[in-house]
């Protein structure tokens, strides 16, 4: 096998692998803050994906550009389903909690289902097939665009919740609820907040992903799984995890796609999973619980 | 000792309680008479979910550990009893052995694996998840039982029922998996009136207390794990020998996990006729939804499912519990202390 071959294929893998990192990434900040493992977060994700496809296909609008209000809009989404459906249920056991987003996936899969129907949709932007050629390496230009600003909306939300006062009072939400409480934060809404930023980044990841592969309602648990397997592999509620995780989780699906068969690339994405929970179940970059 | 069995399985459990069961076995022994082909197979998909529900809550209901990939042991069992059958003509009945064998292995290894490492909560369910995700992959590409193309049981117009080899009308399944559920159900009943039963609810409620009074939560963790993962394989045969027709992306999708706990945390969750209510109930109400929405005129797909969706949300939220524990206070079927 040439070796240009593999560099290749390593280098989609990675690149891919961040923008997987962005949509575990949500998912991640959910968690760490809200404590709530969000069931309906590949769901979400497709909801992103066939917004961008309506975008470009009624207006035209470059999915890197409708990215914008599609982050917003699920901004909105995930501000409303905390406020009203999760709230409710914080102190409620897991198995509770999880029943409660199962059904949210259940009628989000199929509300797009009756929209769209079961066809896969797709969009087709006129640098689609451009590549950029990286010494003896060639990178496919929508990759590389999505991968970097998968890591400049990272690096903005790490900042976010590093410097800002908003950023500040959400960790220390994640950190101690009970002092939260005390010191006068509006626990509650701080949450709904933190959910809206989590379904943001799932948007984005959304609207970057149309240009990298088709979609269809039944994306959605598929997505769920994957984003749990990358977080899971970095570390719930860890934000450099969750891009690690992304990373590792691209790579072994392009590079055991290469060398076994693409079908069967999932498999090492949870045998890594398995692995990762049996001797590190705090995930790679994960402070132990 | 028969004697003493029956004292304790009926212990503090009102008359009321014991009518009203036997009252709806009678109604269920001769529904097969009444009801027509489309409502028998929609009575069939009551008493498998109702089986596997309660199966399914052994381990949750009983143990409180969360197991999201019982669609694990449905799928390996309901393979191994067909490959068994189609490669070998092993009649199911003792094919259902292997079956059994192969899901409590698994279980154990994954019992094992998860509970030596201390893992527990959300991470456990999704390891659970992982393994059934796994295994559901390995099997697309397992040629032995045809891959992703699919494993098909031969199959022909029965005119009479070979209960041996599972080979017959929709009414012998009926009254097989109606048998499987009552037996499940005084099976569960025995286990929770007995030592493993009360150690089971001591780590459901709080597994560190347990321990500290002696209890050796592994073992009894592990034991929960089989007894489930046993329970649920005979679900995979009937499912093999009933659809005639396997394939690893649906027997092992985790949606399937999914559908077959909705019964138990919808009917109630720990409780013995939770299961059983929440398989009724759920069934009734697709079904329902579906005719309706039919009868309306919309045939949208995905329509039923988000009717479904919402109702499996309100229910949640309104009552925490599941529905059977409002319900038996109604029915003044509290069980004596």
């Amino acid at each position: 096998m040439p070796i240009e071959l593999v560099l290749n294929v390593t280098l989609q893998g990675l690149l891919t692998g961040l923008v997987y990192g962005l949509m575990a990434l949500g998912l991640s900040v959910i968690f760490g803050v809200v404590r709530v493992v969000n069931f309906a977060h590949g769901e979400m994700m497709t909801i992103a994906m066939y917004g961008a496809i309506v975008a470009f296909g009624a207006w035209q609008i470059d999915p890197l550009v409708a990215m914008v209000p599609i982050a917003a809009l699920l901004f909105a989404l995930g501000y409303v389903m905390q406020a009203w459906l999760i709230n409710p249920f914080i102190n409620r056991p897991e198995h509770s909690q999880f029943m409660l987003l199962a059904a949210v996936a259940i009628v989000m899969v199929n509300a797009l289902l009756m929209i769209f129907g079961p066809d896969a949709r797709t969009t087709l932007v006129d640098y689609a097939l451009d590549s950029v050629e990286i010494g003896p390496l060639l990178a496919d230009k929508v990759r590389l665009i999505t991968a970097g600003l998968a890591l400049a909306i990272t690096a903005g939300l790490f900042a976010f919740f590093k410097l800002s006062r908003t950023g500040k009072a959400i960790r220390a939400c994640a950190d101690n609820y009970m002092g939260a409480l005390t010191v006068g934060l509006n626990v509650k809404q701080l949450y709904a907040f933190t959910f809206g930023l989590g379904s943001a980044c799932v948007g984005a990841a959304g609207a970057m992903m149309v240009l990298l592969i088709d979609v269809t309602p039944n994306l959605g648990p598929a997505f769920t799984l994957q984003a749990f397997v990358i977080v899971i592999v970095g570390g719930l509620g860890s934000m450099p995890g969750a891009l690690l995780g992304g990373v590792l989780i691209g790579l072994s699906e392009a590079l055991s796609g290469l060398f076994f068969a693409p079908s069967a690339k999932s498999m090492f994405a949870i045998a890594l999973l398995i692995l990762v929970l049996l001797f590190r179940p705090q995930g790679l970059l994960g402070k132990k619980a | 000792m028969i004697a003493g069995l029956y004292e304790r399985l009926l212990d503090g459990v009102p008359r009321r309680a014991l009518l009203l069961l036997g009252l709806l076995l009678i109604a269920m022994l001769v529904a097969p008479l009444l009801v027509d082909p489309y409502l028998l197979s929609i009575l069939i998909l009551v008493l498998y979910f109702a089986y596997t529900g309660q199966a399914w809550n052994v381990m949750m209901g009983f143990c409180g550990q969360l197991s999201l990939g019982h669609s694990l042991y449905v799928g390996l069992a309901a393979y191994t009893s067909a490959a068994l059958y189609v490669h070998f003509q092993l009649p199911p009945t003792i094919g259902a052995l292997a079956a059994i064998s192969i899901s409590m292995a698994f279980g154990a290894g994954i019992g094992f694996l998860a509970f030596r490492f201390g893992i527990g909560g959300t991470y456990f369910a999704l390891l659970t998840i992982a393994f059934a995700e796994f295994t559901r992959v390995g099997f697309d590409h397992f040629a032995w039982v045809n891959g992703s193309g699919g494993f098909f049981l031969p199959v022909e117009q029965y005119t009479r029922n070979d209960v041996l080899n599972l080979r017959g009308r929709p009414v012998m399944f009926y009254y097989l998996l109606l048998a499987l559920t009552v037996a499940a159900f005084v099976f569960c009943r025995w286990l929770l009136t007995g030592r493993i039963g009360y150690y089971w609810q001591a780590i459901r409620e709080d597994q560190e207390a347990a321990q500290t009074l002696g209890i050796n939560t592994f073992r009894y963790k592990m034991l929960a794990v089989l007894i489930s993962s046993g329970m649920t394989a005979l679900s995979g045969v009937f499912f093999a020998f009933y659809y005639n027709n396997l394939f690893p992306e649906q027997i092992f999708n985790i949606s399937r996990s999914i559908e077959l706990i909705l019964g138990p945390i919808i009917g109630g969750l720990g409780s013995l006729f939770g299961p059983i209510l929440g398989a009724f109930v759920l069934t009734l109400l697709a079904e329902g939804l579906y005719e309706t929405l039919h009868g309306l005129g919309y045939d949208i797909p995905g329509i039923k499912h988000v009717f479904y969706g919402i109702c499996l949300a309100a229910v949640i939220m309104y009552l925490p519990h599941g529905i059977w524990p409002p319900l038996r206070r109604k029915l003044g079927l509290e069980t004596r202390q």
